[in-house]
């Protein structure tokens, strides 16, 4: 099963409420997803600086604080059990210096303007957690999993990071996961876990990183994605969306003048502002839409 | 009586109109708030009129027996899914199989269904005004599926003995699934069907009729499939 949700303001009038629209979205989609929950949400800052989502677990903060400053110069900001490290080094320079100096966290996302937070547990409990209700942004989307092609870990939780302010988010399921990260792992891409949704995530961001658009990415998954799925992907204007072609995983848009948002259920959006008089409508199989991109 | 789904649990408005009082001679309800929640007036089957004013989710109005039911709104998966009898009027569009699986009754959705409408149907008829998605009519067995737009992919797909009228364009058909002729008796009860649901700007004539090659009902050794 797995819910997924997204958020996209067209009107900057509702960008204190974000936080708070997109929670209600994940609690109610917890119906289809009770293993784990997470979020992306963008915020574009004033400073032209790095923002890495780093999942420190059971570390404690102030040790943690104290092993970054021996590296670096950071400014961190600590959400439970996640830390947002903002900092002007780039991420080719940070990557190493977490795989060289902190193989015991867990980078989860990064870019300028893009935070990720995700955890196993109840969504209701996880958004409590990480107080995404007080949230102000541009969009977001967010996802809650029922766990079926990996173990329940925050490693196993999406969405998954697939580059500077992109991610995935992914309901369905993948059966040629195991040969494309075989194939991928030969052309340098590094994965964690056994998830089916870490390999589309690292298929896009290949594909991205040899230059591909976000559209020609997601219009080739077709052809070498095999499997069931509803993609959402996070990008740092906006988000797009697609449905394979037999398209079994749901997906509903509702459209207003304001906003755009997209859920497995209608009911994760009838909180939604002005919802019933939205345009609503289901995504077609094998179409890409996206909106701010 | 009007019963809302913000006040109200959906199993206790469910268990009222399923379990009507036999004392009182209420037979019409409204529901408001919907909410897109699931299995909204499923399983009724007692003779009533029941509106929703707003959009459901899925399995909507499933297994109906006798009730009239109503939406004013769009409606999610496999809306009257199973219906043995009764009428089901959506007025906005309708997510995949709907009508899957229905013996009998009367759908109608004024917008679009999308994939595998009438998936399965086993004698219920089915009126799309709007189009139709991939593989509609999919192995289904009996009744007649009438699409005044288009269809997509695979149409009829695999099908048995369903009447499948479509005015618009058809993406591609399914396996076994050809064109017949329209004759008289065809398009009268064509007639009949568009007139019950009040559709004018649609003449019979101007409909093509799908059903199924029979190839497939029995092994043959030369099926390439």
């Amino acid at each position: 099963m797995c819910g997924i949700v997204g958020i996209y303001l067209k009107n900057e009038k509702l960008k204190n409420s974000l936080g708070s629209l997109l929670s209600k979205m994940l609690i109610n989609m917890g119906s289809r997803g009770p293993d784990s929950a997470g979020f992306a949400i963008y915020k574009k800052e004033e400073e032209e600086k790095f923002k890495y989502s780093i999942c420190i677990n059971e570390l404690n903060f102030k040790d943690f604080e104290e092993r970054i400053n021996k590296h670096l110069e950071a400014e961190l900001k600590k959400n439970s059990d996640h830390v947002i490290l903002k900092t002007s080094l780039k991420p080719e320079v940070m990557l190493t210096i977490l795989k060289n100096h902190f193989q015991d966290v867990a980078l989860v996302g990064y870019g300028k303007s893009i935070e990720i937070f995700k955890q196993v547990g109840d969504p209701s409990e996880v958004v409590k957690k990480f107080k995404l209700d007080d949230y102000s942004g541009s969009h977001a989307i967010g996802h809650t999993r029922m766990a079926t092609e990996s173990a329940i870990t925050t490693d196993g939780s999406h969405p998954y990071s697939t580059g500077e302010d992109e991610c995935l988010v992914h309901n369905g399921s993948l059966s040629n996961h195991n040969n494309l990260r075989r194939k991928l792992k030969k052309d340098g891409v590094n994965f964690d876990s056994e998830n089916d949704t870490e390999v589309a995530a690292g298929y896009i961001s290949n594909n991205l990183s040899n230059k591909k658009n976000l559209k020609e990415t997601l219009k080739d998954s077709l052809k070498d994605l095999d499997g069931f799925y509803t993609f959402i992907t996070g990008t740092k204007d906006g988000f797009a969306v697609l449905r394979d072609e037999i398209a079994c995983k749901p997906a509903v848009i509702a459209e207003t003048d304001d906003y755009v948002a997209i859920a497995s259920e209608f009911q994760a959006m009838a909180h939604l502002p002005e919802v019933n008089n939205a345009k609503i409508f289901e995504p077609e199989p094998g179409v890409v839409y996206s909106w701010g991109n | 009586m009007e019963l809302d789904l913000k006040k109200l649990e959906l199993r206790n408005v469910n268990d009222k109109l399923q379990n009507l009082d036999r004392k009182t001679n209420e037979r019409d309800f409204t529901i408001i708030n919907p909410e897109g929640n699931h299995a909204i007036c499923a399983g009724l089957d007692k003779e009533m009129n029941v509106t929703i004013k707003g959009h459901v989710g899925y399995y909507c109005a499933g297994m109906n027996k006798k009730a009239t039911i109503t939406i004013e709104g769009n409606v999610g998966t496999g809306v009257a899914e199973n219906m043995m009898s009764g009428k089901v009027h959506v007025k906005g569009n309708a997510s995949q199989s709907a009508g899957a699986t229905a013996h009998g009754g009367l759908l109608i959705i004024d917008g679009d269904a999308s994939s595998r409408c009438g998936i399965s149907m086993k004698g219920a008829d089915i009126i799309v005004k709007g189009s139709v998605g991939h593989m509609s009519g999919f192995m289904s067995q009996s009744g007649n599926l009438i699409v005044c737009g288009d269809a997509g992919e695979a149409l009829g797909d695999s099908l048995y003995e369903t009447n499948i009228y479509i005015k618009g364009n058809v993406k591609s058909l399914g396996a076994d699934c050809v064109e017949k002729k329209m004759d008289k008796k065809h398009i009268n009860k064509l007639r009949k069907f568009l007139k019950d649901a009040e559709i004018k700007n649609h003449k019979a004539e101007s409909f093509k009729r799908y059903g199924s090659a029979r190839k497939l009902y029995n092994f043959k050794i030369d099926n390439n499939y």
